[in-house]
């Protein structure tokens, strides 16, 4: 693939906002009790890494976010499906779902600890909660687009509910059921990190958390690049993913 | 129109009775009654204590939309209108929208000390970026003849923007305000659920501390109804610009 022009200038940009981070944070501009330069960021998370000292926390979140992830893609495809169905029922909740992300929903996470104590399943409940609209949303979408056609197709042939959502609707709405699974990866992380950040026992967020807390912001630094590069590398994969799938099926 | 009405409020008691259900089945120790959350929220809004917390927040939420709203247009606006930094920009404002700003909170509360400019910063990084990335897509939706009108009539950067840009792509720019506000309010109470002297958000985890349950589901409950009554705000202003 020949790299193009917005390409090259977008490396640029993002080399010279690290080259002029690590020069400031080694020439004392930013202090080294506030931020220690890049290349040392990244020293301390291979540190990290090779120590292994962080594996226990690096897998519960891992863990965690896989279930929420699993349970928001899950619940919110069938439950999309389901409103899908039941345009009545749909057209009261309609309200309701748009104004879900307005809603800061993390602040029921102290209700999640009360109800489930600190631990996992209150990390993995909030995460599914922050997860499950976006997937609900985007079903209903991705059903709204098939085009008319296909359900033609499926009648002649005699489907039954079942087959048809598996065999023809789903592909036919993969678009934006992908766009679903993007959100609610990237929603369901949010959750569990800044649920492991407040109050929790383990965990990335936890460790980022200590970090701070112990002034010791080479682990802190450390576990926030190893967080950003990988919620970063999913992100982009899912984008790229989604955007091939747009193209490919015509549609916006 | 009025079947609407009736389905909304069947949601309604549903959604009560759901609640007084598991408040059955779960006990006061874990779950307060709806009539109970009730009361305390109707208490807390006479007490002086909670407009203190309000006060708070409120202070940093103004601020932070702002500083966010203000700073997200003017970024998008010139991330719409040149094609090419668009294009190279794109994909890093995406991608810094992805991540969960929470772990950020450190860096800033290192930069600002505990303060309420670390809260206002935090509120900005959350809101910014939706409001950028939206008015950006927006401009750049404006369809080709308008522009090309408003180079024939050779109106300046400013009369473009002010006469045709703004009032084509306004409808777009106010849902990613809706969207800035809204995410400006959840990082401003993460930020006080993490570290904060004061605001709801620090009045939240004193009553986790100390499993005050009812003050839980009343404050919950009162900034729920406070972030559902701006997003109708904002849904009927934008129907209206839609409709001019």
């Amino acid at each position: 693939m020949p790299v193009s022009k917005v390409g090259l200038a977008r490396a640029a940009v993002i080399v010279v906002a690290f080259l002029a981070l690590e020069i400031l944070c080694r020439a004392g501009t930013i202090p080294r009790a506030t931020m220690i330069p890049p290349t040392e960021m990244a020293a301390a998370l291979w540190q990290i890494l090779r120590g292994g000292r962080a594996n226990a926390d690096i897998a519960f979140t891992l863990v965690n976010t896989l279930a929420a992830i699993g349970l928001s893609v899950f619940l919110g495809f069938w439950l999309g499906a389901a409103l899908h169905a039941l345009p009545r029922l749909r057209r009261a909740f309609e309200p309701l779902l748009s104004a879900y992300y307005a809603v800061p929903v993390f602040i029921f996470y102290p209700l999640l600890i009360v109800a489930f104590g600190v631990g996992r399943t209150a990390l993995i409940v909030m995460g599914a909660m922050f997860g499950v609209v976006a997937m609900i949303v985007n079903t209903m979408t991705g059903l709204d687009r098939v085009p008319g056609v296909i359900a033609r197709t499926a009648s002649v042939m005699r489907m039954g509910a079942i087959r048809r959502l598996v065999m023809l609707r789903l592909p036919a709405a993969l678009p934006h059921l992908v766009t679903g699974v993007k959100l609610a990866v990237a929603y369901s992380v949010i959750g569990i990190v800044a649920g492991e950040f407040i109050l929790a026992t383990a965990g990335i967020g936890k460790r980022i958390a200590f970090g701070y807390q112990d002034f010791d912001n080479r682990t802190m630094y450390g576990m926030l690049l190893l967080l950003l590069l990988a919620v970063m590398t999913v992100n982009g994969a899912l984008s790229h993913w989604e955007k091939r799938l747009h193209l490919r099926f015509g549609q916006s | 129109m009025r079947a609407e009405r009736y389905d909304a409020a069947l949601v309604a008691v549903g959604f009560l009775a759901c609640w007084q259900i598991v408040y059955g089945l779960a006990g006061a120790d874990v779950v307060s009654s709806p009539l109970a959350t009730l009361m305390r929220a109707a208490a807390l809004l006479h007490s002086g204590n909670f407009w203190h917390d309000a006060a708070g927040t409120g202070i940093a939420f103004v601020y932070a939309c702002l500083i966010g709203v203000s700073g997200g247009l003017v970024l998008g606006l010139v991330l719409g209108l040149n094609r090419f930094v668009g294009d190279v920009a794109d994909p890093i404002l995406g991608s810094i929208y992805s991540i969960p700003k929470i772990t950020l909170y450190p860096i800033i509360l290192l930069v600002f000390g505990l303060s309420l400019a670390a809260k206002v910063a935090f509120g900005v990084i959350h809101g910014i970026f939706p409001v950028a990335i939206f008015t950006m897509n927006a401009v750049r939706n404006v369809a080709p003849v308008h522009r090309r009108t408003a180079k024939a009539l050779r109106l300046t950067p400013f009369a473009t923007i002010a006469t045709v840009l703004a009032p084509a792509a306004l409808p777009e720019i106010l849902a990613g305000i809706r969207i800035g506000i809204a995410v400006t309010l959840l990082g401003i109470l993460i930020a006080e659920l993490f570290a904060a002297s004061s605001g709801i958000g620090f009045a939240l985890i004193r009553a986790t501390d100390v499993h005050n349950v009812v003050d839980i589901f009343a404050l919950t409950l009162l900034v729920f109804l406070f972030a559902v009554a701006i997003n109708a705000l904002f849904h009927a202003t934008e129907r209206r610009v839609r409709k001019t």
